[in-house]
């Protein structure tokens, strides 16, 4: 596993009290959508709410994994990745089409030095 | 789960009211004959093996963020929910504390919970079946379940998608793993993009209103702002609150224009 882009060894404890943290609360919020009486959830602002907290999560996520290395913020290949895989996306190419491509223009990019 | 699905679903699912007739009895009648469950099968395997699919690119980039072989199958076997799998192994990859690297998931995985509370409704299940159904309970079998024409046929189709799933995005989990141990440097492949694009396919269908983008452009100034002040895991919590934070605005102009509209005269 070495020389892999995360190349700082993970804390195996750590690892595994992440995963048991997320396992533990991402089973028990799909169990409570089945178990708690339908009222509590159906109120309104906590509706958009919960539209509206995976578009903050997941736009932080994709700026931070195309442009952040540890603390820092890097221009690399990433970037030209990710913009391909938006170009894919505004032509409505399917799903695993715009993840290949990030992938290959990344690879490329790196390959000419970028 | 890759969830290019997803935004239609939650679409249907937030747009629907709940009593749009699709609870059993009512959409029965509305469905005529009801659906054949051929129909119902082709509909689940459809969605479930293109989207088990990208579980490679979960194993992937797991494997490639420094987790085991065991710990990335874990993850799948047991989480199986996907943008909180690849949250939880970016965020550990960037250097990300156990904790705040768990919250982000976690806070991921909370849509699930909206996604139970129509199935609930929809499958009707018994109170002794909901634990072992709740591991499926995701965008994808939310979204074949919800297009169904009757509760029969959404109980099989909820059932189909989420095996189908289960399967293939366990075993291209373990096959990415051990593709991406085999490959060595992944970076190199360019697979380290995999993880931001898979962010991006699911985030692009949600921008449909101004109140979607500017969320999302006030995350991202947040996610990236905060990074080099803030430990690592940190800044993504904070930019989560993005979401409230434009919430509240909208509801104070609101609040205004209708004052404004009071005064003005008729």
């Amino acid at each position: 596993m070495n020389g892999m882009i995360g190349m700082n060894t993970l804390n195996s404890t750590q690892v595994w009290i992440a995963i048991g943290l997320t396992v533990a609360g991402c089973y028990l919020v799909k169990l409570a959508g089945l178990l708690v009486p339908a009222q509590t959830l159906e109120r309104p602002l906590v509706q958009r709410l919960a539209a509206l907290l995976p578009v903050a999560l997941l736009a932080a996520l994709t700026a931070q994994q195309t442009f952040a290395t540890g603390a820092h913020l890097t221009l690399d290949a990433r970037a030209a990745g990710v913009a391909a895989a938006a170009l894919a996306l505004v032509l409505r190419a399917p799903f695993l089409v715009v993840v290949g491509a990030a992938v290959v223009v990344t690879a490329g990019v790196r390959a000419l030095g970028g | 789960m890759a969830e290019q699905t997803a935004h239609p679903a939650t679409r249907d699912i937030r747009d629907d009211h709940p009593s749009d007739g699709r609870d059993g009895s009512g959409g029965a009648a509305a469905g005529g004959a009801g659906k054949p469950d051929a129909a119902v099968v082709r509909d689940a395997l459809g969605v479930g093996v293109a989207v088990g699919l990208s579980g490679f690119a979960f194993g992937v980039t797991s494997a490639g963020a420094g987790l085991t072989l065991l710990q990335t199958c874990v993850l799948s076997l047991l989480v199986f929910t996907g943008a909180s799998q690849f949250a939880l192994v970016g965020a550990l990859a960037g250097g990300g504390n156990p904790f705040t690297a768990a919250a982000g998931a976690f806070f991921l995985g909370t849509r699930n919970a909206f996604y139970g509370l129509r199935l609930s409704q929809l499958l009707a299940l018994p109170r002794s079946v909901k634990p072992f159904a709740a591991q499926w309970v995701i965008d994808e079998t939310t979204a074949v379940a919800l297009a169904q024409p009757d509760r029969r046929s959404a109980r099989l189709g909820f059932t189909v998608t989420g095996l189908a799933l289960y399967l293939l995005w366990n075993l291209t989990t373990l096959l990415g793993a051990l593709g991406a141990e085999a490959i060595g440097d992944t970076a190199a492949w360019g697979l380290d993009a995999a993880g931001p694009a898979v962010f991006l396919a699911l985030l692009a269908p949600m921008l449909r209103t101004a109140t979607e983008r500017a969320t999302a452009g006030i995350a991202v100034l947040l996610g990236l702002g905060l990074l080099p002040v803030l430990p690592a895991g940190v800044p993504v919590l904070v930019a989560a609150l993005a979401a409230p934070a434009v919430l509240w605005f909208q509801g104070r102009r609101a609040q205004k224009r209708s004052a404004a509209h009071e005064k003005a005269p008729r």
